[in-house]
């Protein structure tokens, strides 16, 4: 079935000048509407078995002599579609800053250290429920070149497949009471308030491990599918 | 006053940012962390199918190509089905040596991207009229606030792309030959050319899919 339209008053246009990048980097003419055929209803199916037991464990992934520095968190939450059903069984991949602030990655040039305990990536498949969870240390704010000023809030980077191509989704986890937030230019390329709120992640105590790990929930929701069965032939056949 | 729709909201996207790499391509991000890598090659030498490659480059509108862009691409296999429960087309076998899904970054140098992979068969498009081959493109980056999603079409299918109905939906025909691929029959495998140009003269057609 295909999937509904994507509603974009939900969503950041391509041109955003707050964000300065994203200026030269976004189409000029209209998105062409499309109907879903096969080539977007469908989507690739990832397994258990391609990922490893540590995968979802950024504290002991890559620690080469003892734990990374910073807050021990759990994040965890459902994938979800726009019917308020689960998406099981699909690939959830997160990357981050370290404590410091900064990512190991060969372009990241911020002073703040990198933590030779941790790598900053994991990845999980959701379990029948869509249920998906992650260990990690709380990502640190670091400054960016859009303002001379800019700061981006702590943060994790989130991918998330579906079951359809046309679901895929880049997003970013925000953390309950972050003051930069609210400055953020990349966080406001997104025109409505309350699609913002639902990026950041509440305290979860219930989730925590007592005098262990504090947990943050974060629930993702992707496009949902057409049920109704009146309608033209999609598949051809 | 009426009930409730009780539709969720989906969630806002977000761009991938400069280091989408250590995420989703760690070895590109300069470290070694999984066992088993998502990678641009796509078959294998069990898969069936005409071994192509694809070559390019992500251009933004000053002319300038991306040297942080990652690309993912999902076709069908030689027959023109797609390895998902959802594809229900009758004819064609799927193939289980070849999923359809590859991943890559453009090269921090030379702002080339490149997959391995084979030529797609037709796949039956809306009220049974064919698509012509073609590869389904999702680009991401920093600066690109929602993925890109766009469709590589092959130069050498010159009439299944005048009969293809998402071709044909594109009103300027001048347009149309932003999604078709060049192939170079030079060396051992052909290779198919397909830049992605973000904005200005030229301006690849990205669908809202």
């Amino acid at each position: 079935m295909e999937f509904y339209q994507r509603d974009r008053t939900l969503q950041p246009a391509g041109y955003a000048p707050i964000y300065k990048t994203s200026v030269a980097r976004s189409p000029r003419q209209s998105l062409l509407s499309l109907q879903g055929s096969l080539s977007e209803i469908t989507g690739p199916v990832f397994g258990q078995n391609e990922l490893g037991p540590l995968d979802n464990d950024l504290i002991r992934n890559y620690a080469k002599d003892g734990d990374p520095i910073g807050e021990r968190i759990i994040v965890h939450g459902r994938v979800l579609d726009e019917n308020n059903r689960p998406v099981p069984n699909t690939l959830v991949e997160f990357w981050q800053a370290n404590a410091g602030g900064r990512y190991r990655h060969k372009k990241d040039t911020y002073l703040a250290p990198i933590d030779p305990n941790f790598g900053g990536c994991g990845r999980a498949l959701s379990d029948e429920n869509g249920y998906y969870f992650f260990r990690t240390i709380k990502p640190g704010p670091y400054p960016w070149r859009n303002y001379v000023n800019s700061w981006r809030p702590a943060h994790i980077h989130f991918s998330v497949f579906g079951s359809g191509f046309a679901q895929r989704l880049i997003t970013q986890m925000y953390f309950e009471g972050d003051p930069l937030i609210k400055e953020c230019p990349i966080v406001h390329v997104i025109p409505d308030e309350d699609a913002i709120n639902r990026l950041i992640a509440p305290i979860d105590l219930k989730g925590s491990v007592p005098l262990d790990t504090i947990a943050y929930k974060f629930d993702i929701v992707l496009r949902g599918r057409r049920s109704t069965l009146f309608e033209n032939r999609l598949e051809g056949n | 006053m009426v009930q409730n729709l009780d539709y969720l909201k989906e969630t806002a996207s977000q761009t991938a940012g400069p280091y989408v790499h250590i995420g989703l391509i760690p070895k590109q991000a300069g470290f070694d962390i999984f066992e088993n890598n998502f990678t641009n090659i796509l078959a294998d030498e069990n898969t069936r199918g005409e071994r192509i490659i694809i070559e390019g480059r992500v251009i933004d509108g000053t002319g300038t190509p991306l040297r942080d862009a990652l690309l993912e691409i999902w076709q069908a296999n030689a027959d023109g089905r797609y390895n998902n429960e959802l594809d229900r087309q009758t004819s064609g076998k799927i193939d289980d040596d070849f999923r359809g899904w590859g991943r890559t970054g453009t090269d921090f140098d030379t702002a080339v991207y490149r997959f391995e992979t084979i030529k797609p068969g037709v796949v039956a498009g809306r009220n049974n009229r064919d698509m012509a081959p073609h590869i389904n493109f999702w680009i991401v980056a920093r600066g690109i606030n929602i993925g890109l999603n766009t469709r590589m079409y092959f130069a050498d299918e010159a009439d299944k792309n005048a009969n293809d109905p998402v071709l044909n939906l594109i009103e300027q025909h001048e347009r149309r030959k932003t999604l078709i691929a060049t192939r170079d029959d030079s060396g051992p495998i052909p290779v198919y050319r397909f830049d992605i140009i973000l904005q200005g003269d030229g301006e690849t057609v990205f669908f809202d899919i």
